[in-house]
């Protein structure tokens, strides 16, 4: 049974780990900001929960396993939230995102 | 295991770090500055773990906590101009403000 929660556990800090990973190349690496908020929204909630879900393999029925579900569901909530009001503020301060008919370079949108 | 966990969320970490010094906009800092702190509350997790001292997730859900506030925060500041003072009138009725 021990074997079966490592096995999972592994799988489940391998892939929050390359999710994150990939989050923050994105975040690295898009060209405007909106395409930016988007890689951000899969490193907030999908990689680090996945991190913690193996977490909660590893701590087995405990208080911690409750703390970390809290986390998870605090960050569920609370990621997305922020994300938007980021986009919407974004918006409302007059950023237009980048379209496929603007040239190449990022700083088309860069009116601040 | 949590050894490559907590590299690979150092190394994200550092991504996030180098958009927040490149990022044209301040939106882009803000993105930077959150996606940081997520990724701080996660590695402060990995990191209890690793030294087998869980108590750091008490930390852990605080930190979160003060994460999304402090990001609401500077994003009201910087689309209103204000925090929301009563003393400074309705942040509604000043359109200059927020640049």
């Amino acid at each position: 049974m021990t074997v079966i929660f490592d096995i999972a556990s592994w799988l489940f800090i391998a892939a929050g780990a390359f999710f994150t990973i990939v989050g923050a190349l994105g975040i690295l690496r898009m060209p405007d900001m909106y395409t930016r908020c988007h890689a951000a929204g899969i490193l907030d909630p999908f990689g680090v929960s996945l991190i913690l879900v193996g977490l909660m393999f590893q701590a087995g029925l405990t208080l911690v396993t409750v703390k970390l579900g809290f986390l998870i569901v605090l960050l569920m909530f609370t990621s997305p939230v922020s994300t938007h009001a980021l986009g919407r503020a974004a918006l409302h301060h007059g950023l237009k995102p980048l379209l496929a008919d603007d040239k190449q370079t990022g700083d088309v949108s860069s009116k601040r | 295991m949590f050894t490559a966990a907590t590299l690979a969320l150092l190394v994200a970490i550092g991504l996030a770090i180098g958009r927040a010094c490149l990022g044209p906009t301040v939106f882009d800092r803000v993105l930077a500055a959150n996606t940081i702190g997520t990724l701080a509350v996660c590695l402060m997790a990995v990191y209890g773990f690793l030294t087998e001292r869980p108590e750091f997730l008490d930390v852990a859900i605080v930190y979160t906590l003060l994460n999304v506030l402090g990001t609401l925060a500077i994003l009201k500041f910087f689309r209103f101009g204000s925090l929301g003072d009563p003393e400074e009138g309705e942040p509604a009725d000043r359109p200059e403000a927020g640049r």
